[in-house]
Protein backbone atom coordinates (compact mmCIF):
# COMPACT_ATOMS: atom_id res chain seq x y z
CA UNK A 1 0.00 0.00 0.00
CA UNK A 2 1.35 3.66 -0.88
CA UNK A 3 1.98 6.40 2.31
CA UNK A 4 0.06 9.65 1.00
CA UNK A 5 1.57 12.49 3.38
CA UNK A 6 0.67 15.99 3.66
CA UNK A 7 2.73 18.88 2.99
CA UNK A 8 1.74 22.50 3.56
CA UNK A 9 4.72 24.03 2.72
CA UNK A 10 8.31 23.07 0.73
CA UNK A 11 9.68 22.63 3.83
CA UNK A 12 7.43 20.35 4.76
CA UNK A 13 7.08 18.20 1.35
CA UNK A 14 10.68 18.08 1.52
CA UNK A 15 10.62 16.34 5.47
CA UNK A 16 7.49 13.92 4.32
CA UNK A 17 9.99 12.58 0.95
CA UNK A 18 13.17 12.57 3.71
CA UNK A 19 10.76 10.51 5.96
CA UNK A 20 9.78 8.00 3.13
CA UNK A 21 6.48 9.13 1.68
CA UNK A 22 5.34 7.35 -1.34
CA UNK A 23 3.68 10.58 -2.57
CA UNK A 24 2.84 14.18 -1.64
CA UNK A 25 -0.62 15.82 -1.54
CA UNK A 26 -0.30 19.68 -1.66
CA UNK A 27 -2.26 22.34 -2.71
CA UNK A 28 -1.79 26.21 -4.25
CA UNK A 29 -1.69 29.34 -1.93
CA UNK A 30 -5.74 30.56 -2.64
CA UNK A 31 -9.02 29.01 -2.01
CA UNK A 32 -8.88 26.43 -4.40
CA UNK A 33 -7.44 23.90 -1.72
CA UNK A 34 -9.20 22.58 1.93
CA UNK A 35 -6.38 23.79 3.77
CA UNK A 36 -6.35 27.92 2.67
CA UNK A 37 -4.42 29.16 6.09
CA UNK A 38 -2.26 32.30 6.68
CA UNK A 39 1.04 31.24 5.41
CA UNK A 40 0.22 28.49 4.30
CA UNK A 41 0.65 26.48 0.59
CA UNK A 42 2.31 26.80 -2.53
CA UNK A 43 3.39 29.52 -4.83
CA UNK A 44 3.63 27.89 -8.62
CA UNK A 45 7.06 28.18 -8.99
CA UNK A 46 7.35 26.28 -5.07
CA UNK A 47 4.86 23.59 -6.55
CA UNK A 48 7.38 22.75 -9.44
CA UNK A 49 10.26 22.88 -7.26
CA UNK A 50 8.18 20.45 -4.78
CA UNK A 51 7.58 18.19 -7.13
CA UNK A 52 11.32 18.18 -8.90
CA UNK A 53 12.32 17.36 -5.48
CA UNK A 54 9.84 14.33 -4.86
CA UNK A 55 10.64 13.15 -8.74
CA UNK A 56 14.36 13.47 -7.87
CA UNK A 57 14.01 10.61 -5.16
CA UNK A 58 11.08 8.43 -6.31
CA UNK A 59 8.47 10.10 -4.65
CA UNK A 60 4.74 11.66 -6.65
CA UNK A 61 2.83 14.55 -5.72
CA UNK A 62 -0.59 14.94 -5.75
CA UNK A 63 -1.68 18.22 -5.92
CA UNK A 64 -5.56 19.02 -4.26
CA UNK A 65 -8.15 21.28 -5.73
CA UNK A 66 -10.46 20.00 -3.73
CA UNK A 67 -12.75 23.08 -3.05
CA UNK A 68 -15.98 24.06 -5.25
CA UNK A 69 -15.39 26.89 -7.57
CA UNK A 70 -17.75 29.64 -6.91
CA UNK A 71 -20.26 30.96 -9.97
CA UNK A 72 -18.76 33.21 -11.97
CA UNK A 73 -15.32 32.61 -10.56
CA UNK A 74 -14.51 29.12 -12.36
CA UNK A 75 -10.95 30.49 -13.64
CA UNK A 76 -9.23 30.43 -10.29
CA UNK A 77 -10.10 26.60 -10.28
CA UNK A 78 -9.84 26.05 -14.00
CA UNK A 79 -6.51 27.73 -13.68
CA UNK A 80 -5.46 25.63 -10.72
CA UNK A 81 -5.40 22.29 -12.99
CA UNK A 82 -3.81 23.82 -15.74
CA UNK A 83 -0.97 25.06 -13.67
CA UNK A 84 -0.34 21.70 -11.74
CA UNK A 85 -0.68 19.77 -14.81
CA UNK A 86 2.08 22.33 -16.20
CA UNK A 87 4.43 21.76 -13.06
CA UNK A 88 4.17 18.13 -13.42
CA UNK A 89 1.57 16.78 -11.13
CA UNK A 90 1.04 12.75 -10.41
CA UNK A 91 -2.45 12.96 -10.11
CA UNK A 92 -4.93 16.22 -9.22
CA UNK A 93 -7.41 15.80 -6.23
CA UNK A 94 -10.69 17.67 -7.13
CA UNK A 95 -13.58 17.52 -5.43
CA UNK A 96 -16.56 19.50 -7.80
CA UNK A 97 -17.91 16.97 -11.02
CA UNK A 98 -17.80 20.19 -12.91
CA UNK A 99 -14.20 20.68 -12.05
CA UNK A 100 -13.18 17.15 -13.15
CA UNK A 101 -14.90 17.31 -16.11
CA UNK A 102 -12.93 20.16 -17.07
CA UNK A 103 -9.96 18.54 -15.99
CA UNK A 104 -11.18 15.12 -17.93
CA UNK A 105 -11.60 17.35 -21.05
CA UNK A 106 -8.39 19.85 -20.92
CA UNK A 107 -6.05 17.00 -19.79
CA UNK A 108 -7.07 13.59 -20.65
CA UNK A 109 -3.97 12.19 -20.04
CA UNK A 110 -3.68 13.08 -16.28
CA UNK A 111 -4.43 11.22 -13.93
CA UNK A 112 -7.22 12.27 -11.25
CA UNK A 113 -8.26 11.10 -7.90
CA UNK A 114 -11.43 11.95 -6.36
CA UNK A 115 -11.38 13.95 -3.07
CA UNK A 116 -12.82 13.03 0.10
CA UNK A 117 -14.91 16.35 -0.51
CA UNK A 118 -16.82 14.47 -2.98
CA UNK A 119 -18.30 12.67 -0.48
CA UNK A 120 -18.20 9.37 -2.62
CA UNK A 121 -19.21 6.78 -0.20
CA UNK A 122 -20.91 4.18 -2.64
CA UNK A 123 -19.74 2.08 -5.81
CA UNK A 124 -22.52 3.22 -8.36
CA UNK A 125 -21.11 7.19 -7.14
CA UNK A 126 -17.48 5.69 -7.54
CA UNK A 127 -18.57 4.40 -11.11
CA UNK A 128 -19.98 7.43 -12.14
CA UNK A 129 -16.92 9.45 -11.85
CA UNK A 130 -14.92 6.27 -13.11
CA UNK A 131 -17.51 5.76 -16.45
CA UNK A 132 -17.94 9.85 -17.12
CA UNK A 133 -14.22 11.07 -16.39
CA UNK A 134 -11.82 8.25 -16.40
CA UNK A 135 -10.83 8.87 -12.88
CA UNK A 136 -8.30 6.55 -11.14
CA UNK A 137 -9.08 6.59 -7.48
CA UNK A 138 -11.13 7.62 -5.10
CA UNK A 139 -10.28 9.05 -1.48
CA UNK A 140 -12.87 7.32 1.14
CA UNK A 141 -14.97 9.32 3.29
CA UNK A 142 -13.92 8.81 7.47
CA UNK A 143 -17.21 7.36 8.03
CA UNK A 144 -16.93 3.69 6.72
CA UNK A 145 -16.01 0.25 8.43
CA UNK A 146 -12.98 -1.66 7.04
CA UNK A 147 -16.00 -4.10 5.79
CA UNK A 148 -17.75 -0.93 3.92
CA UNK A 149 -14.25 -0.46 2.70
CA UNK A 150 -13.31 -4.42 1.62
CA UNK A 151 -16.86 -4.02 -0.59
CA UNK A 152 -16.85 -0.67 -2.09
CA UNK A 153 -13.25 -1.49 -3.21
CA UNK A 154 -14.64 -4.79 -4.80
CA UNK A 155 -17.39 -3.45 -6.62
CA UNK A 156 -15.39 -0.33 -7.79
CA UNK A 157 -13.24 -0.20 -10.91
CA UNK A 158 -10.72 2.34 -9.75
CA UNK A 159 -8.27 2.35 -6.86
CA UNK A 160 -9.42 3.20 -2.93
CA UNK A 161 -7.20 5.55 -0.75
CA UNK A 162 -8.23 6.08 3.20
CA UNK A 163 -7.62 7.98 6.25
CA UNK A 164 -5.07 6.12 8.61
CA UNK A 165 -4.12 9.16 10.58
CA UNK A 166 -4.67 12.58 11.70
CA UNK A 167 -8.06 14.61 12.33
CA UNK A 168 -11.10 12.85 12.03
CA UNK A 169 -13.95 14.85 10.55
CA UNK A 170 -17.43 13.03 11.42
CA UNK A 171 -19.35 14.69 8.78
CA UNK A 172 -20.30 14.16 5.33
CA UNK A 173 -17.25 15.64 4.24
CA UNK A 174 -17.78 18.48 1.31
CA UNK A 175 -21.74 19.13 2.83
CA UNK A 176 -20.96 20.52 6.36
CA UNK A 177 -22.11 23.46 7.29
CA UNK A 178 -21.10 23.91 10.67
CA UNK A 179 -18.38 25.92 9.88
CA UNK A 180 -20.44 28.18 7.31
CA UNK A 181 -22.82 28.66 10.17
CA UNK A 182 -20.62 29.80 12.57
CA UNK A 183 -18.35 32.28 10.06
CA UNK A 184 -19.90 32.36 6.93
CA UNK A 185 -16.76 30.37 5.66
CA UNK A 186 -16.23 26.88 4.95
CA UNK A 187 -13.55 24.33 3.69
CA UNK A 188 -16.25 23.72 0.83
CA UNK A 189 -16.33 26.95 -0.99
CA UNK A 190 -13.51 28.59 1.20
CA UNK A 191 -11.02 26.22 2.40
CA UNK A 192 -10.77 26.64 5.62
CA UNK A 193 -12.67 25.01 8.81
CA UNK A 194 -12.92 27.15 11.56
CA UNK A 195 -10.79 30.29 10.56
CA UNK A 196 -8.54 31.61 12.51
CA UNK A 197 -10.06 35.22 11.20
CA UNK A 198 -13.08 34.39 13.76
CA UNK A 199 -10.98 32.12 16.12
CA UNK A 200 -10.10 33.70 19.39
CA UNK A 201 -8.69 31.60 22.82
CA UNK A 202 -8.71 33.30 26.49
CA UNK A 203 -6.25 31.56 28.88
CA UNK A 204 -5.86 32.61 32.62
CA UNK A 205 -3.67 30.58 33.69
CA UNK A 206 -6.23 27.93 34.68
CA UNK A 207 -9.12 27.49 31.93
CA UNK A 208 -8.16 28.08 28.63
CA UNK A 209 -11.76 29.25 26.33
CA UNK A 210 -11.87 28.64 22.99
CA UNK A 211 -13.97 30.46 20.56
CA UNK A 212 -15.12 30.43 17.35
CA UNK A 213 -17.59 33.91 15.90
CA UNK A 214 -20.24 33.99 18.40
CA UNK A 215 -19.69 30.72 19.81
CA UNK A 216 -17.62 29.80 23.20
CA UNK A 217 -16.77 26.05 21.79
CA UNK A 218 -15.01 24.14 24.38
CA UNK A 219 -13.45 25.46 28.11
CA UNK A 220 -10.38 23.05 29.19
CA UNK A 221 -9.70 22.74 33.14
CA UNK A 222 -6.03 23.27 33.69
CA UNK A 223 -3.92 19.71 32.45
CA UNK A 224 -7.09 19.15 30.01
CA UNK A 225 -5.89 18.22 26.76
CA UNK A 226 -6.51 20.87 24.09
CA UNK A 227 -8.51 21.00 20.92
CA UNK A 228 -9.48 22.64 17.54
CA UNK A 229 -12.32 25.23 18.10
CA UNK A 230 -14.39 23.10 15.60
CA UNK A 231 -17.90 22.99 16.07
CA UNK A 232 -18.83 19.38 15.61
CA UNK A 233 -15.94 18.71 18.96
CA UNK A 234 -17.40 21.68 20.33
CA UNK A 235 -18.71 21.08 24.47
CA UNK A 236 -22.06 22.35 24.83
CA UNK A 237 -24.62 22.78 27.39
CA UNK A 238 -28.48 21.50 25.97
CA UNK A 239 -31.69 20.22 27.83
CA UNK A 240 -30.53 17.09 28.04
CA UNK A 241 -27.20 17.92 29.74
CA UNK A 242 -23.74 19.22 28.75
CA UNK A 243 -21.03 17.49 26.77
CA UNK A 244 -19.77 16.70 23.11
CA UNK A 245 -22.86 17.11 20.73
CA UNK A 246 -21.05 15.18 17.96
CA UNK A 247 -17.49 14.34 18.81
CA UNK A 248 -15.11 14.32 21.54
CA UNK A 249 -11.65 15.81 20.67
CA UNK A 250 -10.30 12.85 19.42
CA UNK A 251 -7.60 12.03 16.59
CA UNK A 252 -7.86 9.18 13.91
CA UNK A 253 -4.55 6.40 14.53
CA UNK A 254 -5.39 3.41 12.18
CA UNK A 255 -2.10 1.44 12.69
CA UNK A 256 -3.53 -1.42 14.04
CA UNK A 257 -6.64 -1.83 11.49
CA UNK A 258 -3.38 -1.94 8.54
CA UNK A 259 -3.85 -6.03 7.71
CA UNK A 260 -7.96 -5.39 7.59
CA UNK A 261 -7.16 -2.61 4.92
CA UNK A 262 -4.84 -4.53 3.15
CA UNK A 263 -6.95 -7.27 3.09
CA UNK A 264 -9.83 -5.07 1.86
CA UNK A 265 -7.81 -4.02 -1.26
CA UNK A 266 -7.33 -0.27 -0.13
CA UNK A 267 -4.57 0.92 -2.63
CA UNK A 268 -2.99 4.05 -0.56
CA UNK A 269 -3.32 5.06 2.72
CA UNK A 270 -3.68 8.95 3.59
CA UNK A 271 -2.46 11.30 6.44
CA UNK A 272 -3.99 13.89 7.22
CA UNK A 273 -2.39 17.25 8.61
CA UNK A 274 -1.04 19.87 5.47
CA UNK A 275 -1.55 22.83 8.38
CA UNK A 276 0.92 21.05 10.55
CA UNK A 277 4.53 21.47 11.28
CA UNK A 278 7.64 19.72 9.73
CA UNK A 279 8.06 17.77 13.42
CA UNK A 280 4.70 16.26 12.75
CA UNK A 281 5.33 15.41 9.24
CA UNK A 282 8.62 13.80 9.76
CA UNK A 283 7.12 11.65 13.20
CA UNK A 284 3.91 10.48 11.70
CA UNK A 285 5.65 9.33 8.22
CA UNK A 286 8.47 7.95 9.66
CA UNK A 287 6.15 5.71 12.03
CA UNK A 288 3.76 4.37 9.65
CA UNK A 289 6.68 3.99 7.00
CA UNK A 290 7.97 1.42 9.65
CA UNK A 291 4.67 -0.30 10.28
CA UNK A 292 4.16 -0.57 6.82
CA UNK A 293 7.68 -2.09 6.83
CA UNK A 294 6.14 -4.54 9.46
CA UNK A 295 3.21 -5.24 7.44
CA UNK A 296 5.48 -6.48 4.56
CA UNK A 297 7.40 -8.30 6.57
CA UNK A 298 4.99 -9.71 8.57
CA UNK A 299 6.07 -8.62 11.46
CA UNK A 300 3.66 -7.43 14.64
CA UNK A 301 2.64 -4.01 13.96
CA UNK A 302 3.40 -1.73 17.40
CA UNK A 303 1.65 1.74 18.18
CA UNK A 304 4.17 4.50 17.23
CA UNK A 305 3.72 6.67 20.19
CA UNK A 306 2.14 9.64 18.51
CA UNK A 307 -0.97 10.26 20.61
CA UNK A 308 1.16 13.17 22.28
CA UNK A 309 0.89 14.72 18.29
CA UNK A 310 -2.85 14.44 18.62
CA UNK A 311 -5.97 17.00 18.95
CA UNK A 312 -7.37 16.06 22.56
CA UNK A 313 -4.17 13.93 22.89
CA UNK A 314 -6.53 10.67 22.27
CA UNK A 315 -6.87 8.36 19.84
CA UNK A 316 -9.12 6.05 17.97
CA UNK A 317 -9.71 3.66 15.20
CA UNK A 318 -12.83 5.46 14.29
CA UNK A 319 -15.81 4.10 11.95
CA UNK A 320 -13.02 1.29 11.00
CA UNK A 321 -14.29 -0.51 13.87
CA UNK A 322 -17.88 0.48 13.76
CA UNK A 323 -18.72 -1.41 17.18
CA UNK A 324 -21.94 1.42 18.25
CA UNK A 325 -24.66 0.54 15.30
CA UNK B 1 -26.38 8.40 20.56
CA UNK B 2 -23.85 5.48 20.55
CA UNK B 3 -24.27 2.72 22.39
CA UNK B 4 -20.30 2.03 22.87
CA UNK B 5 -17.58 4.22 22.04
CA UNK B 6 -14.94 2.91 19.81
CA UNK B 7 -11.69 1.78 21.22
CA UNK B 8 -9.53 4.59 22.21
CA UNK B 9 -5.56 5.31 23.61
CA UNK B 10 -5.02 8.55 25.69
CA UNK B 11 -1.49 9.69 25.61
CA UNK B 12 0.71 7.39 28.66
CA UNK B 13 2.71 8.78 30.77
CA UNK B 14 5.80 7.48 29.33
CA UNK B 15 4.80 8.85 26.12
CA UNK B 16 4.00 12.22 27.16
CA UNK B 17 7.02 12.62 29.11
CA UNK B 18 9.41 11.74 26.21
CA UNK B 19 7.69 14.32 23.76
CA UNK B 20 7.19 17.51 26.88
CA UNK B 21 9.50 20.35 26.30
CA UNK B 22 12.02 20.94 29.37
CA UNK B 23 11.80 23.43 31.56
CA UNK B 24 14.66 25.60 32.88
CA UNK B 25 15.54 24.78 36.66
CA UNK B 26 13.62 27.21 39.18
CA UNK B 27 17.54 28.08 40.36
CA UNK B 28 18.57 29.20 37.79
CA UNK B 29 15.42 30.73 37.40
CA UNK B 30 15.75 32.91 40.31
CA UNK B 31 19.44 33.06 39.54
CA UNK B 32 18.63 34.93 36.40
CA UNK B 33 16.22 37.26 37.88
CA UNK B 34 18.76 40.71 39.30
CA UNK B 35 20.92 40.02 35.51
CA UNK B 36 20.30 43.10 33.43
CA UNK B 37 18.98 42.57 29.83
CA UNK B 38 20.71 45.26 28.19
CA UNK B 39 23.82 42.83 27.15
CA UNK B 40 20.92 40.27 25.39
CA UNK B 41 20.36 43.27 22.84
CA UNK B 42 23.13 42.89 20.51
CA UNK B 43 23.17 39.40 20.93
CA UNK B 44 19.32 39.19 19.90
CA UNK B 45 19.90 41.63 17.21
CA UNK B 46 22.95 39.76 15.81
CA UNK B 47 20.35 36.49 15.64
CA UNK B 48 17.87 38.19 13.54
CA UNK B 49 20.21 39.77 11.16
CA UNK B 50 21.50 36.43 10.60
CA UNK B 51 17.72 34.83 10.31
CA UNK B 52 16.69 37.58 7.94
CA UNK B 53 19.54 37.39 5.72
CA UNK B 54 19.70 33.41 5.90
CA UNK B 55 15.90 32.89 5.12
CA UNK B 56 14.41 35.91 3.25
CA UNK B 57 11.58 34.46 2.23
CA UNK B 58 9.98 34.61 5.89
CA UNK B 59 8.44 37.82 5.25
CA UNK B 60 6.83 36.66 2.34
CA UNK B 61 4.86 34.13 3.97
CA UNK B 62 4.21 36.31 6.37
CA UNK B 63 2.25 38.16 3.78
CA UNK B 64 -0.64 40.86 5.21
CA UNK B 65 0.46 39.79 8.94
CA UNK B 66 4.38 41.75 8.51
CA UNK B 67 4.17 44.72 10.48
CA UNK B 68 2.78 43.14 13.67
CA UNK B 69 3.58 43.04 16.37
CA UNK B 70 4.54 39.37 18.80
CA UNK B 71 5.11 39.06 22.55
CA UNK B 72 6.95 35.80 23.34
CA UNK B 73 6.97 34.85 26.63
CA UNK B 74 9.06 31.76 28.14
CA UNK B 75 7.00 30.65 30.75
CA UNK B 76 10.48 29.97 32.61
CA UNK B 77 12.70 32.66 31.99
CA UNK B 78 11.92 36.26 34.08
CA UNK B 79 11.78 37.87 30.74
CA UNK B 80 10.39 38.37 27.94
CA UNK B 81 10.73 39.51 23.90
CA UNK B 82 8.97 41.68 21.89
CA UNK B 83 8.99 41.01 18.08
CA UNK B 84 8.18 43.59 15.87
CA UNK B 85 7.90 42.21 11.90
CA UNK B 86 8.08 45.67 10.45
CA UNK B 87 9.78 44.18 7.38
CA UNK B 88 12.35 47.32 6.31
CA UNK B 89 12.61 47.53 10.35
CA UNK B 90 12.17 44.24 11.97
CA UNK B 91 13.47 44.16 15.64
CA UNK B 92 13.23 42.33 18.90
CA UNK B 93 13.29 43.60 22.07
CA UNK B 94 14.10 41.39 25.43
CA UNK B 95 11.84 42.93 28.28
CA UNK B 96 10.56 42.29 31.87
CA UNK B 97 7.46 42.21 31.09
CA UNK B 98 5.27 42.44 27.78
CA UNK B 99 3.38 45.82 26.50
CA UNK B 100 -0.30 45.99 26.75
CA UNK B 101 -2.30 46.25 23.20
CA UNK B 102 -0.02 43.51 21.20
CA UNK B 103 -1.35 41.66 17.95
CA UNK B 104 -0.20 38.14 19.80
CA UNK B 105 1.13 36.78 22.96
CA UNK B 106 2.82 33.26 22.33
CA UNK B 107 3.40 31.54 26.03
CA UNK B 108 5.47 28.51 26.54
CA UNK B 109 8.82 26.80 28.32
CA UNK B 110 12.07 28.87 26.20
CA UNK B 111 12.46 24.98 25.32
CA UNK B 112 9.04 24.98 23.71
CA UNK B 113 9.67 28.31 21.43
CA UNK B 114 12.98 27.46 20.32
CA UNK B 115 11.51 24.19 19.45
CA UNK B 116 8.99 25.70 17.25
CA UNK B 117 11.41 27.73 15.67
CA UNK B 118 14.03 25.06 14.78
CA UNK B 119 11.66 22.33 13.99
CA UNK B 120 12.00 20.18 16.96
CA UNK B 121 7.88 20.46 17.87
CA UNK B 122 4.66 20.57 16.40
CA UNK B 123 2.94 23.79 17.36
CA UNK B 124 -0.27 22.09 16.91
CA UNK B 125 0.31 19.42 19.60
CA UNK B 126 2.39 22.13 21.96
CA UNK B 127 -1.14 23.85 22.04
CA UNK B 128 -3.38 20.67 22.81
CA UNK B 129 -0.70 19.52 25.54
CA UNK B 130 -1.40 22.75 27.45
CA UNK B 131 2.73 23.42 26.87
CA UNK B 132 1.71 26.36 24.34
CA UNK B 133 -0.49 29.37 24.56
CA UNK B 134 -1.57 31.68 22.26
CA UNK B 135 -4.06 34.61 22.91
CA UNK B 136 -4.51 37.84 19.95
CA UNK B 137 -4.82 37.41 16.37
CA UNK B 138 -4.93 33.73 15.33
CA UNK B 139 -4.44 34.60 11.40
CA UNK B 140 -1.11 36.38 12.53
CA UNK B 141 -0.30 33.43 14.38
CA UNK B 142 -1.02 30.91 12.08
CA UNK B 143 0.52 32.86 9.36
CA UNK B 144 3.85 33.45 11.56
CA UNK B 145 3.93 29.68 12.38
CA UNK B 146 4.00 28.74 8.91
CA UNK B 147 6.88 30.97 7.44
CA UNK B 148 9.07 30.01 10.52
CA UNK B 149 7.99 26.38 9.91
CA UNK B 150 9.12 26.58 6.26
CA UNK B 151 11.94 28.78 6.91
CA UNK B 152 13.97 25.72 8.85
CA UNK B 153 15.46 27.98 10.67
CA UNK B 154 18.58 26.59 12.88
CA UNK B 155 18.05 29.06 15.99
CA UNK B 156 20.72 27.69 18.23
CA UNK B 157 23.55 28.12 15.09
CA UNK B 158 22.82 31.13 13.67
CA UNK B 159 22.38 32.94 17.30
CA UNK B 160 25.64 31.69 18.10
CA UNK B 161 27.09 32.72 15.25
CA UNK B 162 27.60 36.60 16.56
CA UNK B 163 29.42 35.32 19.66
CA UNK B 164 32.69 34.55 17.93
CA UNK B 165 35.09 31.76 19.44
CA UNK B 166 32.35 31.30 22.35
CA UNK B 167 30.24 30.49 19.55
CA UNK B 168 30.75 26.79 19.06
CA UNK B 169 30.50 25.80 23.02
CA UNK B 170 27.52 27.78 23.55
CA UNK B 171 26.19 26.13 20.91
CA UNK B 172 27.25 22.97 22.06
CA UNK B 173 25.46 23.34 25.50
CA UNK B 174 22.18 25.21 23.94
CA UNK B 175 21.86 22.07 22.26
CA UNK B 176 22.33 19.98 25.42
CA UNK B 177 19.24 21.51 26.47
CA UNK B 178 17.30 21.77 23.58
CA UNK B 179 15.49 19.02 21.50
CA UNK B 180 16.71 17.77 18.28
CA UNK B 181 14.55 18.47 15.35
CA UNK B 182 12.50 15.11 14.64
CA UNK B 183 13.82 15.42 11.18
CA UNK B 184 17.37 14.24 12.66
CA UNK B 185 16.73 10.37 12.49
CA UNK B 186 18.42 9.88 15.62
CA UNK B 187 15.96 12.00 16.74
CA UNK B 188 13.40 8.98 16.57
CA UNK B 189 14.34 6.10 18.41
CA UNK B 190 10.85 4.02 17.30
CA UNK B 191 12.08 4.15 14.06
Amino acid sequence: MELICPAGTPAALRAAVDAGADAVYCGFRDETNARNFPGLNFSRAEMAEGIAYAHARGAKVLVAINTFPRAGQLGLWQGAVDDAVAAGADALILADVGLIAYAAARHPAQRLHVSVQAAAANPDAIAFYVEAFGVKRVVLPRVLSVPEIAAITRATACETEVFVFGGLCVMAEGRCSLSSHATGQSPNMHGVCSPASHVSYRDDGNTLVSRLGDFTINKFAKGEPAAYPTLCKGRFRTGIGAGYIFEEPVSLDAVEMLPGLKKAGVTALKIEGRQRGRAYIASVVASFRAALAALEAGRPITGAGLTTMTEGQTTTVGAYRKTWR
Amino acid sequence: MPSEQPARRAAGHEEAAADTPGRVPLVVQLALRPLPLLPLQPILAATLRAVLANHPGIFERLGPHAGKRFGLAPTDLPLAFLLETLPRRPRITAVRALPARLDVTIRGSIAALIGLVDGGYDGDALFFSRDLVVEGDMEAVVALRNAVDDAQIDLVREGCGSLGPLAAPAERLLRSLLPRPVTDPGAMPWN
